[in-house]
């Protein structure tokens, strides 16, 4: 029978306890070397990966949020750019309509004014030409009305004139 | 009971009634408790399985299905795993020590279980004040460190490496290159197990001289009172015992990660 403790020098490794502890150290480290130990690195590992790989996303989307600012901002400057074009533009282009307009305007009134103006020459040389006519009838008229009565009473005169012309108001109306 | 300190230590037992009964290196020899397949099972024997099947428990439990986030007992020996790969396997080897993070994580949790026992009630005896524990330890850090040192560097590079460290000047290689071999080859397994032997015989020593004392001196007379004192160097000893087993095996550890960094290292 080997005793696992039988001797008293206590510097002396029995045999016995050596190899009992071999078969325990080596068998504990078997087990937790195939059952233990890589399971847990590979969570720790995973771990690892989770969380860097969450910073790294997160650092990523924060660069893409950064960038899409500065996009925005661009494309706003940009827009700003283009609308205070477009109102210089827009004001140029009806300070010109309206100067165009003023001319078609100033134009047309000439044109107006001066076809008023020919018509009005036409109808005073009508006017002229109609009282023409009537004026030599109308003294051919009054001067065989005076010869016809006498010429020498003033006021008779007068009321002949008076007369006539009312008559010829009357004519007229 | 009246004599005292007349007989000489060891031939004389607790309980024998011949005089203080001074623990020797008799206190560490244990007849069987019991014979299996025609091995005598010791005491220590018994500690020694009863210690490998609690740390294996208690590392499947945490890390057979370990969770993503940790809870509990995971999170417990998530800290502990963490320390031997942080603070020992890559801060003393490097990035390419995490690799025998395992084997580290291992050798720290049994030498530190079998320590405990010294002041577990009931137990009382550290495993590893047998030598054959901490030499069976040493001899496989000494097997697997030269083993890493050949597989790196040839048997040639590696020798030549421990040999002869460069930069210094050719006639100090006389003295400097067997003392260099023979310290790395030679001393360290043994001055590995010896340290962790000796802490832990002569800590079981101090211990039984107090806790022995405090019985014997526990008679109706006015030496009552030094039984009170050792009581008390018992209680403060069994404190500074855990405080020696963490240091220990922290040591162990560490001693081992180092000789596997020095036989990884490209110049020594």
């Amino acid at each position: 029978m080997i005793t696992l403790a039988a001797e008293t020098n206590p510097l002396v490794p029995p045999l016995g306890e050596l190899v009992i502890g071999l078969i325990c150290f080596l068998g504990l480290f078997a087990v937790l070397a195939k059952f233990a130990f890589p399971n847990i690195n590979r969570t720790l590992a995973e771990r690892t990966d989770k969380i860097e790989g969450g910073l790294e996303r997160a650092a990523q989307a924060q660069a893409e949020a950064g960038e899409l600012l500065e996009q925005y901002r661009a494309q706003l400057s940009e827009a700003r750019l283009e609308a205070a074009r477009l109102r210089e533009e827009g004001r140029e282009q009806g300070s010109a309509i309206i100067a165009e307009l003023r001319e078609q305007a100033l134009h047309e009134a000439r044109r107006i004014t001066a076809a008023a103006q020919a018509q009005l020459d036409a109808e005073r040389e009508q006017a002229i030409a109609t009282l023409r006519a009537e004026v030599g009838d109308l003294s051919l008229r009054l001067a065989e009305r005076i010869v016809g009565e006498s010429v020498t009473d003033e006021a008779r005169q007068s009321r002949i004139i008076d007369r006539f012309l009312d008559e010829l108001e009357v004519e007229r109306l | 009971m009246t004599t005292t300190g007349l007989v000489l230590a060891g031939s004389c037992t607790a309980g024998s009634g011949c005089g203080f009964p001074a623990p020797g290196t008799a206190s560490f020899d244990y007849q069987p408790v019991f014979t299996v397949l025609g091995f005598g099972v010791t005491k220590p024997a018994l500690l020694l399985v009863s210690g490998t099947v609690l740390i294996a428990v208690a590392m499947l439990a945490a890390f057979a299905r370990p969770r993503l986030v940790p809870t509990g007992w995971q999170n417990v020996m998530e800290r502990y795993y963490d320390f031997i790969r942080k603070d020992i396997a890559a801060d003393v080897i490097g990035r390419e020590g995490i690799r025998y993070a395992p084997y580290l994580a291992t050798v720290f949790a049994f030498v530190f279980v079998m320590n405990f026992f010294e002041i577990v009630p009931g137990a009382q005896f550290p495993v590893t004040s047998r030598i054959a524990y901490p030499a069976m330890l040493a001899a496989l850090t000494w097997l697997i460190y030269n083993a890493i040192g050949v597989r790196r560097h040839g048997l040639l590079g590696y020798l030549r490496g421990i040999m002869f460290p460069p930069g210094l000047p050719w006639w100090i290689y006389i003295i400097l290159a067997p003392i260099e071999l023979f310290s790395t080859i030679i001393v360290r397994p043994f001055t590995l197990a010896v340290r962790l032997f000796a802490n832990m015989f002569a800590g079981h020593l101090l211990l039984l001289v107090f806790t022995l004392g405090t019985t014997y001196l526990l008679v109706p007379r006015i030496q009552a009172l030094f039984a009170v004192v050792s009581f008390g160097m018992t209680f403060v000893l069994t404190a500074f015992e855990l405080l020696i087993q963490l240091l220990q095996a922290f040591i162990f550890t560490l001693l081992t990660a180092s000789y596997i960094s020095g036989a990884l290292a490209e110049e020594h």
